[in-house]
Parts: structure tokens; sequence; C-alpha cells
């Protein structure tokens, strides 16, 4: 392989991995504050890809682009009202298949609204610019993605390291009942937390859209789970964790299939998963939390 | 008549009832073609429903790597039971592997082999994962049930299974009775599991593993024990649905399959062997009787219904499954089994209640 075409899946690797690693947010602030593997965000995902298609076939690009933002943290909030509140005192086990069960009605839902066929995605002009430089050729989008998601991320960790709402969030998640009696509104910084993530997501679907060009209504269960392996990798509940690991994952499977090996390319994030579990359940960068008996 | 016999008398009529029914679809397979498959479906899906409520119910493991193990057991059912002779036109693309072209068995010893495949790769992944907690096993055993479908869909298996082609010509059940025996022997088994000593250590690991250890109860030993017996008979069931569809590939065994037992185990009472059988033939008579769902020509009285089209089913489905999760989290029958003093009870409660509510 010679140095340019290695730059070249470099770079599609780190380009998949800042989606991933948007999409990873989502997942590890859930789990640190809910414990909740929330399967339905990686559809949340998918449908924010949808809106964006419905958004951009009235507005320009501009305005399509908060619409579909804005409508993606709806129903993200949405979902969290009517599906995980209600379940906040029921064991662990119904709360989990409650957002599976999200999950389903969402990517059924999605096949009976726009069918399964693919639908193509819409083209944002500036995005798909083709830059070429050194011998690489690349789209802006494919630069704009790490860039984007490191700016963000630092952004996202000012905020919960220096207001108020963050300080709420870091306090729920150490300890519900005992923020709960320091006058911190729980339900609200759950909200929060879901606003947060879903508008994430909503950014990470533009991205990682953009660059696929179809969205179908399964299109989002796999990415979904490689995210939260990402999660996992990075250590659960730690942001730097889930951005670190989304672009491992992203791109070590751009060279799997870049290597030939695109069936394994899935499998491999699993087996990633199950060896990190085993030899270091913390993820890279968690925190040991002690099981009280 | 003491309760007893009124019991017995009972369950004999129940058991004459279902043969009588089962002959009389039997004796014109043709007509029946549609009640028949609807039945053969239903027990298949008890099987895996009762398997995954072993695990999930009386053991309190919460797994979704039955795909997985289906597939293992279909796969290795179909390769040893398509007939020799039509192997070369099945494996047209890649040939078979010289040393599985003869390799042929009964279906009985196909599924049982199919079914100790399945559990063997249980042993082996439940040794790493099972130390694993409620959410981690889950999203590990799916990991694993996609890392087995990655698998079998290789282009290095392609001799064995055959790529992305799939398998076919599998020959398919004789009559209506071998599903129906085969599922009522399986589900048999797992109930006198659930009822022996070994079932009342997952019962108690379930409630709370610490206090069983504590009583002296080996954790992982049970816990392996339960993940595979329940992943050997997923892997008969796979191996019933190869024989039931006659053709297989790999998309056959995603996640969604997972997610569709899942409701069946969910409807019918996490922890409840009957409920899983009745939610099995509730969820797949469903999803013939609610075809009309699915169709865009149907009218109500003359009325055309707008959303009635294909995929409405599904989200009615999806939906089902969230207003059970959420507002009658113990399903159809809770942790309790179905019994006719509990129906007999049901009734005369209702009635008191009717009467107290007459009086008020």
């Amino acid at each position: 392989m010679s140095a340019t075409t290695f730059a070249q899946h470099l770079l599609t690797g780190i380009s998949l991995g800042g989606a991933y690693a948007l999409i990873a947010i989502g997942y590890t602030m859930v789990y640190g504050i809910l414990r909740l593997i929330n399967f339905a965000h990686g559809d949340i995902f998918m449908i924010s890809g949808y809106f964006m298609i419905f958004a951009m076939a009235s507005f320009p690009w501009f305005i399509a682009i908060p619409v579909a933002l804005i409508g993606t943290v709806i129903l993200g909030v949405v979902i969290e009202k009517a599906a995980y509140k209600p379940l906040r005192s029921a064991p662990r086990m119904s709360i989990m298949i409650s957002a599976i069960g999200v999950s389903y009605l969402l990517e059924n839902l999605a096949t009976y609204l726009f069918t399964a066929i693919p639908k193509a995605y819409p083209e944002i002009p500036f995005l798909k610019k083709i830059l070429t430089f050194g011998g690489i050729t690349t789209s802006l989008v494919t630069l704009l993605t790490p860039v984007l998601t490191v700016v963000l991320v630092v952004l996202l960790m000012q905020l919960i390291n220096h207001t108020k709402i963050g300080m709420a969030m870091r306090a729920v998640s150490k300890d519900t009942e005992a923020s709960r009696l320091m006058g911190i509104k729980v339900d609200n910084t759950i909200s929060m937390t879901f606003i947060i993530g879903c508008l994430l997501a909503g950014i990470g679907a533009i991205l990682y859209f953009t660059d696929r060009m179809t969205v179908y209504p399964y299109s989002g269960s796999l990415p979904g789970l490689k995210c939260f392996v990402a999660a996992v990798l990075g250590g659960i509940g730690s942001i730097p964790g889930a951005v670190i690991g989304g672009f491992i994952i992203g791109i070590c499977e751009t060279f799997l299939v870049a290597f030939g090996y695109s069936t394994f390319s899935d499998a491999f994030t699993f087996l990633l998963l199950i060896i990190i579990l085993l030899v270091r359940p913390t993820g890279l960068f968690g925190e040991a939390a002690t099981d009280k008996v | 008549m003491n309760k007893k016999t009124r019991n017995t008398i009972l369950n004999i009529l129940l058991v004459a009832l279902v043969v009588g029914l089962l002959c009389f679809f039997q004796s014109d397979t043709s007509s029946h073609s549609y009640a028949i498959s609807i039945i053969e479906r239903s027990v298949i899906y008890a099987v895996v429903a009762v398997a995954m409520n072993l695990l999930n119910g009386f053991t309190g493991l919460f797994s979704l790597g039955q795909a997985g193990f289906m597939a293992i057991g279909a796969y290795v059912t179909a390769i040893l039971t398509i007939p020799v002779e039509m192997r070369d036109s099945v494996y047209y693309m890649n040939g078979i592997a010289g040393w599985l072209h003869d390799l042929h068995a009964p279906m009985v010893v196909a599924l049982l082999i199919g079914g100790l495949f399945a559990a063997a790769a249980a042993a082996l992944i439940g040794i790493p994962i099972l130390r694993l907690k409620s959410d981690y096993l889950a999203i590990a055993t799916l990991g694993f049930a996609e890392i087995i479908r990655a698998l079998l869909a290789a282009p290095m298996m392609d001799q064995i299974t055959n790529g992305s082609y799939g398998l076919n010509n599998i020959p398919g059940f004789k009559n209506i009775f071998q599903p129906v025996a085969l599922a009522v022997i399986c589900i048999g088994i797992m109930v006198l599991l659930i009822n022996s000593s070994f079932g009342r250590a997952f019962k108690a690991i379930r409630e709370d593993d610490i206090a069983a250890e504590a009583m002296g109860i080996n954790l992982f030993h049970h816990k392996e024990l339960s993940f595979v017996i329940s992943s050997f008979f997923t892997g008969i069931a796979g191996g019933m649905l190869a024989i039931y569809m006659r053709s297989i590939d790999t998309k056959t065994f995603q996640v969604m399959l997972t997610y569709n037992i899942l409701l069946i185990v969910v409807l019918g009472g996490i922890g409840s062997v009957t409920g899983s059988v009745i939610g099995s033939f509730l969820i797949n008579g469903g999803q013939e009787w609610l075809r009309f769902l699915d169709d865009d020509t149907f009218k109500i009285m003359g009325v055309h219904i707008p959303l009635f089209r294909p995929g409405f089913r599904m989200v009615v489905y999806s939906v089902l499954l969230m207003v059970v999760v959420l507002f009658w989290r113990r399903g159809i029958m809770g942790n309790n089994e179905f019994s006719w003093d509990g129906l007999f009870g049901l009734f005369k409660r209702k009635k008191k209640k009717v009467s107290a509510g007459g009086e008020s």
C-alpha cells in the first residue's frame, strides 16, 4: 500500500470516526446518567437523516439544517418523556426492553412511512466540493467532519465542566437521589442530556449521510451499535473516551474494508467490544465504579 | 367432583382437542395449508421463546443472542438434510467441500446435531461473557450473534454455507405432527428442568445472585448451564425453522428476529412458560390475521382507510410492544403458569367483582 493510498484511507477513516464519535457521545451521556443503553439512539440518527431529506426539499440548506436538528431534538425528548420516564423506578431489564421497543418502533415506522427503498440524501453543495492536494482527492465533508467533531467536543466539555447545567449533569450521573435532595431538577437534567445527545447525533447524521448518499430504515441500527461499542471502548460516561473510541473504530473499519475483509468489519467491532469488556471493563478512560453489595 | 379429577378431565379434553384439530388439518393439507403453516411457525417460535425465557425470565441473564444460535442450528440442520443428489445444484456457484458432500442425516438426528453445535458455541462464548452484568451481557450476546452471522456469510465458508446464496431444497416437514411433537418434547424437557433443583437454583440467581452464591450455588456453573441448555433448544428451533422455511440465508437471522422473539416473551410474561407459548401463537396468528393492515385496498364498511398500507402491521406490533412494556409490564401471564384452577379462579373473581359492583 503506497503512502498516498494509506493517507487516503486514513482520511476516510478519520472522517467516519468523527461521525461515530458524535453519535457515541449521545450513548455515553445517556448511559452515564440513566445507566441505560439507549438502543433507539441509532434510529434517532436514522430518522434525522429523513428529516434532512424533507427539510432540504422545501428549504435552502442553511434553513434546512437547523430545522432537521430541531426535529431530531424534539424526537429525542419525546422518546425520553414517553418511553423512559415512566420506567424510572422499574427494573433495569424493563427499561432496556423499552429502549429496544422504541428502536423497533422507529425502524418499522420509517419502513411504513418512507418504504424500505433507500432514499437519496440531498447534496449540500459546498460540502461536496472536491479538493485535491498531494495526490489525495477528498471532498470537503471528509475534512470538515473531524474538525467539527473536535470543536463540538471542546464546546461540550466547557459546557459540562463550567456551567450550572453541566454541574447538574455530573451530579445526577454520580448519584441521582442525592442530587435530587440538593435541589437539582433531575428530570430537566435528563432531558437536557437527551437534547445534547440528539443534537450531536443530528450533526453526525448530516456528516455521515452526506458521505453515504442514501438513507434507509435500517441505516441507523448497525452504526448505532458500533457507536455504543465506541463509547464502551473509550470508557462509558467519559466524553473524550467516546470520541477516541469513535475514531479508533472508524479507522479500523476503513482499513479492514481497504484490505478486503469487508464481511468482517462489523464482526470486528463486536470482537473489540468483547475483548475490551474482558480485559478492561472500564474502557480506556472510564472510572472504575465500585459495585456496592 | 373434586378439583383434581376435574383438572385431569380438562387436561385430557384439551389434549384430545389439540390432537383432533391437528388430525383435522392433516386430513386435508391442501385446503388448510394456511392454518398448518401458522401452527408450525407458532410452535417453532414457542420453542425459542421458552428457551429465551429460561435464560431471561428464570435465570435473569438478559441475552440477545438468539438469532445467532438459531442460525447455527439452522445451517447445520440444512447442510445435513439437503438430499445428496440435490447438493451440486444447491452449491452450483462455489461447489461443496468434499468431506461434506455425502454427509447426510435424518431430520431428527440433524436437529440434534444442530442443537449440539449451538450448545457448543454457547459453552465457548459463555466462559468469557457470562461474567458480564445485565446490559453489557445483552450487548455482548447481540455482538456474538452478529459475529456468527458474519462468519456464516464469510467467503472462506462458501463451500460449507454457500455464502450469500443461502441454502435451499431443504426437505420440509412430512406432516404437522412432526413439528408439534418436537416442540412439545423440547418445551417439556425445559419445563422439567425448570421444576428441578437446577431450575430452583436458576430462580435463586435471578432473585439475588449474591444471596444465591452465599447459599452455595455455584454462580458460573449454573449460569453456563442455563446458557448452554437455552442455546441448545434455540439451535434446535433454528433447525426447525430451516425445515419449515425450506430455504435460508444469513439475512433471515438478523437482530430483528431476536426482537420478534423478545416481543413474544414480553407479551407472554417474563418468567412464564405457558405465557411464552400463548404469546407465540398470538403473535404468529396475529401476523396472519392482521394482514389486512398491510392491504391498501381494504375497506371497513365501505370506507377506505388511508392508514392501511404495507408496513402498517409492523408499526401496530411495535406500538403493542411499547404498550405492554409501559403499561402492562406483567404481560399476559406475569410469572405465573397457566392452570385450570387459575382460570376458574379468574372467572369467580370477575363474577364477584360484578356482583359487588351491582350492590354498591
